[in-house]
């Protein structure tokens, strides 16, 4: 038990001192590092808790796609980031202000809050023992039949998102020729090809 | 010492509490403040897979799944928006987006 509870110190600390490196960087290419920082640091946290699939999803959506398309974007907008970062330290005071009463808020709930009687009758899908079935398993099973149709919902708004990207960054060039699939198919030996009788000595 | 539900929250509320912070000092840069949403969503899934293993129901874990999947979506969206906007005007600066308000 004591080695759990060094991981999870260490998966916290990880986690909170790079979402804290995300805000305070003062290069976004690093901000988005430690941002990756922090996503496999919380996958720990939940192969802790014992949502393994979770953990693995968080890696390959999180660090494989998102965050590479943070660090591609930042990387491909040329910005001058020194100019963005003016007026950090105006915003500084407010800012803490708001965090510090933002921290002392959610951790009172914390700290008085418990769960309700009717809580533990109320569950609607029990996860079943480690020794029964696995984490992901027990997951699909629960996902692919009772919400099912929350899946598909899922489903469209990364489709709607995906149409949505392309059709805000697509955009042609009028200068630039394309290639016509159709036109060279229709080529023809007649409409390619011109034979002309050239006569020694004079030119076409 | 035993690591229970509260340690988690905790986590989630530093993590949720960095977001916001993210969002208040980093006005002038649109990126960080993407990935501070991208935080504050990350300790929105932390306690609601910590309550899920903690009271033994899966449907947490289901609902932090949906939430994951709309962070994604939300993330390629935002970007998009972002680099039209910077084809557009040659900058990212937030304060010249409320240019149209006149």
């Amino acid at each position: 038990m004591i080695v759990a509870s060094l991981f999870f110190y260490l998966f916290a600390g990880t986690c909170v001192a790079s979402g804290f490196m995300v805000i305070a960087a003062r290069n976004p290419v690093h901000s988005v590092l430690f941002l990756i920082l922090a996503f496999v640091s919380s996958a720990g946290l939940f192969v802790l808790m014992g949502a393994e699939f979770l953990a693995m999803i968080l890696i390959v959506v999180y660090v494989g796609a998102v965050a590479v398309l943070f660090l591609f974007v930042v990387m491909m907008l040329d910005v001058d980031f020194a100019e963005l970062r003016q007026g950090f330290l105006s915003y500084l005071p407010i800012g803490i202000i708001i965090g510090i009463v933002f921290l002392v808020e959610l951790l009172l709930v914390v700290a008085v809050w418990a769960i309700g009687t009717h809580v533990p009758g109320a569950i609607a899908a029990p996860i079943p023992p480690l020794e029964a079935m696995s984490n992901t398993e027990a997951l699909g099973r629960v996902l692919y039949t009772r919400y099912i149709y929350y899946f598909q919902a899922a489903g469209v708004i990364l489709l709607v998102a995906m149409i949505g990207a392309i059709v805000l960054t697509l955009h042609h060039k009028p200068r630039v020729r394309r290639q016509n699939a159709a036109d060279q198919i229709a080529r023809t030996p007649r409409t390619a090809i011109e034979i002309r009788q050239v006569r020694p000595g004079q030119g076409i | 010492m035993q690591i229970g539900l509260g340690h988690y929250l905790a986590v989630g509320a530093i993590l949720f509490t960095l977001g916001t912070l993210g969002i208040f000092i980093n006005r002038k840069n649109i990126i960080v403040i993407l990935m501070s949403i991208e935080l504050i969503l990350l300790s929105v899934n932390i306690n609601l897979v910590a309550f899920s293993t903690h009271l033994g129901d899966l449907v947490g874990q289901v609902y932090a799944l949906i939430v994951l999947t709309v962070a994604a979506a939300e993330a390629a969206i935002g970007l998009a928006v972002l680099v039209a906007y910077y084809r557009n005007r040659g900058s990212i600066a937030v304060e010249d987006v409320s240019l149209m308000k006149g």
